[in-house]
């Protein structure tokens, strides 16, 4: 390589330098996080370092032998870090509920005793139910499948194998599919519209066109949760849509447009539908407009020539237009939360939950994680897909 | 040439980026609230005041709960908030977790000073609210007495509007089914109560508008959408203030809890926070709240110098608190993600 | 010309965008099995005329017919002409073959004879072997050949053609020209034929068509457009030729006199002009002129060389005789011109044409 090229390619690399760092700082890096977060359980090992020690020798069925509950204790009184004590009490919690009363009840025990063997039952006769040990030992290692397999309802059982949890006792997978399915139904609508209205744009020009295109952005330009607000306005039951159809007489009594999936597909079919169209149009302008002349001069009726060359052109711009919103729809929140009923809830909303509400990282990052995965599978599926249409290009 | 350029620009972009990530030089004291009308009465009775006191200016910052904030802000060190009113359950979490700084009861004159579940070693009772029905009595003369009316969709027609989580939800179920206040946790601690509790839900279910943000439920109310709400009694006696509505508070069965304030760990400026909040529990600055907003003051004397009229809406009247709940925060923080899960998959099916 | 049936019949058509008049009451007939170029600057009116054919623009008034038949009410896939694009408008999603194959799909012709059709229409254009190929695949010559095939494979009586070598390097597009008159030859086709570019009618066409804001300035044999333009602006707009002011002096059958503005006269074959028709114009093409140092003809004027500027194939000259201008086009093994040289300009009676100024 010659020095000039070399100092251009330094110089390339220098532009880009930022841009790579942005990416890795704001995108890889919180990514990776989010997923090692989903795996990783280092707070038992971190606090209890003798229970992990002697963990291994404990079947998990039996009564726990003395040796592991002697070094739970020596493992309390040694920890003098209140966070990580208070992070390992919160794990626990999550593996057994009533950890959290159970354990400062224990703690307080054990710094009136602080030498010698305690007997931990006589502080809380839970320490007599084998769970609770069960709990302690789990967490000892320091990688963990318990929030994967609770993201789609499933957990370890007593003997360790893998089964599923009873339906009343959670619903992740339902709202997980339940979330791809109203993001494909918004897709598809947002597709439905989105098409001929594209069409529409690209067939008139000057201030026409910029008037259809301005109505569709508009949406873009206001905050998110005004819009949704707004559908809300409209949608409930003495809102605008019902008081104007039941004036009209064209209804008797409200229709339920507000709590309910419709009322979810409608605000958010609104919402996304410039990232429909935007795409569509583009592509629409990219084709050459002498092709529907072409084809009707070929002897297609103008339905044929539409069906045979502006659909599958303007295919392109459906497909991309389609990610975009199916993979922006999946992520939605404000809008089932304010529009939706109980049945609407997606699963952004269980991640908020325990992400904001419970600090459950762990969980969390689970659910984000079996998101990706679902996304990223939808994706490829999309790609084998494309790839056979465009005939091995 | 090029690539000198292009040094220089990424030189200044990671001059730009550490700019942005250095922390400002000696923050403000700054104090985070609940919002809305709550936080309006709060910056004129404490917020200015004590600025005007000390001749430094209180940052006033809003927040919607969630111990995941708080817990992220402790842990990453050096939290850009001070003081920040927390719930009960924040309370207990946090201070198990020591993201607190503990309280010098001395500096607020006594533990003594306030009603006993105000006192906790992370944090200072800031208010008493309720959690209680509201109806609209423009729309109902003869309004629902209890839960039990809430419950009963033949007499009082119309939708209800709950708070969207097991916490409260599960209460109010259970005192509808009969189940006295006094023993609603004991119920609920067992595995028959909690089946119990979701049994009498499914009744209503049918019927349940879910409310997520305080303001909701009210909206509701307004709009006709729903007959009767579980609402905040602060955000009730607001809106009747300001919109002239007549919703009415049913005090009997109504669950009452404690705001506190808390100082997150390692804060920078910890000790006028602490100041801070003695200045808000001092009984004369403390009893203005009532004419801003409706709660219960912690501090016995404040609560004894609120003048009549704002007294009647109070939580902390006694013959409001005759019937009323204390919320148990150890049930819930122990339960609180179990029955999360179970009641997002019961709102699933 | 020889009598033949009248194929494609324009009478009284005009077309109007608002109050511009694009087309002004057109008569126009195409014969079959003819190659009619339709000859003019952008903006002539030539293009909409050829979209009306093709039923992409309604005519505003008149009426337009093929054989028996008006077609002016029938949409565009109701009149089975083929139409070759500017662009070639080759279906980019398609293959070769599927574009070729498209109008056969379209009039339902069955399977088996599709890809014969196709096959057969491929070869023709020496594409076969690109069958399988998208058209971004393909140059640009390539592109129009499948265009060609496309629009032939349905066997239209009538191809259109819209500047269809406008986007062709200049060897493709001679080579394109004598393709597409080749297979106008064989298979009979009667083809109307857009363009701009004189040369490509010229050599393309049995007969041109040369438009003018709306209406034919002159329609002939491109023998006819060439050597006897009836107006200035076909003289001008066909090849390159001079152009002498004057007034006709005397006609007969031998041919005529005109008097030139600054002196002089010019002897000028026979022509239908008669001694009343006013101020007329001389039209000489530069070609036709010959330079030397003696009147080689009855029409000879001394002038000056004014430029002589070397073309490779020609000479290009500027000439100056103090009452007009010439320009000449000399062989270029002649002789040798500088500025400044005194020459004789002369010039048959016979490659002198009239025409009304």
């Amino acid at each position: 390589m010659s020095e000039t090229s070399l100092k251009g390619r330094l110089g390339a690399l220098a532009l880009v330098a930022p841009l790579v760092l942005f990416l890795a700082i704001f995108f890889a890096w919180p990514l990776a996080s989010m997923l090692k977060e989903s795996v990783s359980d280092p707070v038992g090992s971190h606090a209890f370092p003798l229970t992990a020690a002697v963990a291994g020798d404990w079947d998990r069925q039996s009564e726990p032998p003395e040796a592991l509950k002697q070094a739970f204790v020596d493992d309390l009184r040694a920890i003098d870090d209140q966070q990580l004590l208070g992070d390992a009490v919160r794990r626990l919690n999550s593996a057994q509920n009533g950890f959290r009363t159970l354990m400062s009840r224990t703690i307080r025990a054990v710094e009136e005793q602080p030498e010698g063997p305690l007997d931990l039952v006589a502080v809380d006769k839970r320490w007599a139910d084998v769970r609770f040990w069960r709990a302690v030992a789990d967490s000892t290692n320091p990688y963990t499948d318990r929030y994967l397999l609770a993201a789609l309802d499933y957990e370890r059982d007593a003997s360790g194998r893998i089964a599923a949890l009873p339906a009343e006792a959670s619903a992740n997978t339902a709202i997980l599919l339940r979330t791809l399915g109203i993001g494909a139904v918004v897709t598809l609508a947002c597709a439905l519209i989105g098409l001929p209205y594209a069409m529409l744009v690209a067939s008139v020009d000057g201030w026409k066109r910029q008037a259809l295109l301005g109505a569709v952005l508009l949406p873009l330009w206001t905050s998110l949760l005004v819009r949704t607000a707004a559908w809300f306005i409209l949608l409930q039951e003495q809102g605008l849509i019902n008081d104007t159809l039941m004036s009209l007489g064209l209804i008797g009594s409200p229709l339920p447009l507000i709590f309910n999936r419709l009322g979810v597909v409608i605000a958010m079919t609104h919402v996304l539908l410039p990232f429909m169209v935007l795409p569509i149009y583009s592509v629409l302008l990219s084709i050459p407009r002498n092709l529907m002349p072409a084809a009707a001069s070929l002897g297609a009726p103008p339905w044929r020539a539409f069906l045979r060359v502006l659909l599958p052109l303007s295919l392109r711009g459906v497909v991309s237009g389609s990610l975009l919103v199916f993979m922006t729809a999946i992520g939605y929140y404000i809008t089932p939360a304010l529009i939706g009923g109980a049945q609407d809830q997606m699963i952004s909303s269980v991640i908020a939950f325990y992400a904001i509400g419970s600090a459950n990282w762990g969980m969390a990052g689970a659910l984000g994680a079996i998101l990706l995965v679902a996304t990223l599978a939808l994706y490829t599926v999309y790609g084998r897909l494309s790839a056979d249409r465009a005939g091995g290009r | 040439m090029r690539s000198r350029i292009g040094i220089l620009a990424m030189g200044g972009v990671v001059a730009a980026a550490i700019g942005m990530a250095a922390p400002a030089q000696a923050r403000d004291l700054t104090v985070v609230s609940w919002g809305g009308n709550y936080q309006d009465g709060q910056r004129e009775i404490y917020f200015k005041p004590y600025a005007e006191k000390t001749g430094k200016p209180v940052l006033d910052e809003t927040w919607d709960g969630g111990y995941g904030v708080l817990q992220a802000k402790a842990k990453a060190g050096n939290p850009n908030w001070d003081v920040v009113q927390v719930e009960v359950e924040e309370l207990a979490l946090g201070c198990a977790d020591g993201i607190y700084e503990k309280i010098d009861w001395e500096k607020l004159g006594g533990e003594d000073k306030f009603i006993p579940s105000a006192v906790n070693e992370c944090g200072a009772g800031a208010i008493v609210w309720s959690t209680a029905i509201a109806y609209d009595s423009e729309k109902i003369a003869e309004g629902p007495q209890s839960w039990a009316d809430f419950w009963d969709v033949q007499k009082f027609p119309g939708k209800r509007s709950l708070r969207k989580g097991p916490k409260y939800t599960l209460e109010f179920a259970l005192m509808a089914d009969g189940v006295p206040p006094a023993e609603i946790y004991d119920m609920l601690g067992t595995d028959e109560g909690v089946d119990r509790a979701f049994r009498k839900l499914d009744e209503l279910k049918p019927n349940i508008v879910w409310w997520e943000s305080g303001a909701q439920p009210l909206q509701f109310l307004a709009s006709g959408e729903v007959a009767m709400a579980s609402a905040y009694n602060g955000r009730i006696t607001g809106i009747n203030r300001t919109e002239n509505r007549k919703f009415k508070v049913v005090w009997p069965g109504s669950i009452y809890a404690v705001d506190s304030w808390a100082i997150l760990k390692g804060a920078e400026n910890k000790d006028a926070g602490m100041d801070f909040i003695a200045f808000a529990s001092q009984p004369e600055n403390q009893a203005r709240l009532p004419q801003y907003v409706a709660y219960g003051l912690p501090v016995k004397a404040a609560a004894e110098m609120v003048p009549a009229e704002y007294k009647a809406d109070l939580p902390t009247e006694p013959d409001n608190m005759k019937d009323a709940l204390s919320i148990d925060v150890d049930f819930w923080i122990d339960n609180a993600e179990a029955l999360t899960q179970r009641f997002n998959a019961w709102l699933a099916q | 010309m020889p009598l033949s049936q009248s194929n494609i019949r324009f009478e009284k058509v005009s077309k109007s965008y608002g109050t511009l008049r694009v087309v002004d009451d057109l008569d126009l007939m195409i014969d079959q099995g003819e190659f009619l170029s339709l000859l003019g600057p952008s903006g002539s009116g030539k293009t909409t005329i050829l979209m009306m054919l093709a039923g992409f623009e309604a005519p505003s008034g008149g009426t337009i017919s093929l054989g028996s038949q008006r077609i002016d009410p029938l949409p565009p896939h109701r009149r089975n002409m083929g139409v070759v694009f500017q662009n070639y408008a080759l279906f980019p999603h398609m293959s070769v073959a599927a574009n070729v194959a498209f109008p056969l799909e379209m009039r339902g012709t069955p399977r088996s004879e599709i890809e014969q059709k196709v096959t057969r229409a491929l070869d023709m254009v020496q594409l076969g072997a690109m069958k399988d190929r998208r058209p971004a695949q393909l140059s640009g010559g390539q592109q129009q050949r499948v265009a060609l095939a496309r629009a032939l494979v349905f066997e239209p009586s009538v191809v259109l053609m819209d500047e269809p070598l406008g986007a062709l390097d200049k060897q493709l597009r001679e080579q394109m020209q004598l393709d597409i008159r080749a297979l106008h030859k064989r298979l009979g086709l009667t083809i109307v034929f857009v363009t701009h570019d004189q040369s490509e009618a010229l050599t393309m066409s049995d007969r041109i068509a040369v438009f003018n804001r709306g209406r034919i300035e002159q329609i002939g044999t491109p023998r006819e457009i060439y050597d006897q333009p009836r107006s200035r602006f076909v003289a001008q707009f066909i090849g390159e030729t001079n152009l002498v002011e004057g007034t006709l002096a005397e006609a007969g059958d031998a041919g005529a006199t005109v008097k030139l503005e600054g002196g002089g006269t010019i002897r000028v074959q026979p022509s239908d002009l008669r001694p009343d028709a006013g101020r007329i114009l001389v039209s000489v093409r530069p070609e036709r002129i010959r330079l030397g140092p003696d009147a080689a003809s009855e029409n000879a004027y001394p002038a000056t060389v004014t430029d002589a500027v070397y073309h490779g194939d020609h000479l290009r000259i500027q000439l100056d005789n103090g009452a007009f201008g010439f320009v000449a086009k000399a062989d270029r093994k002649t002789a040798e011109f500088n500025p400044g040289d005194r020459v004789m300009v002369s010039f048959a009676p016979a490659d002198c044409w009239m025409l009304p100024a």
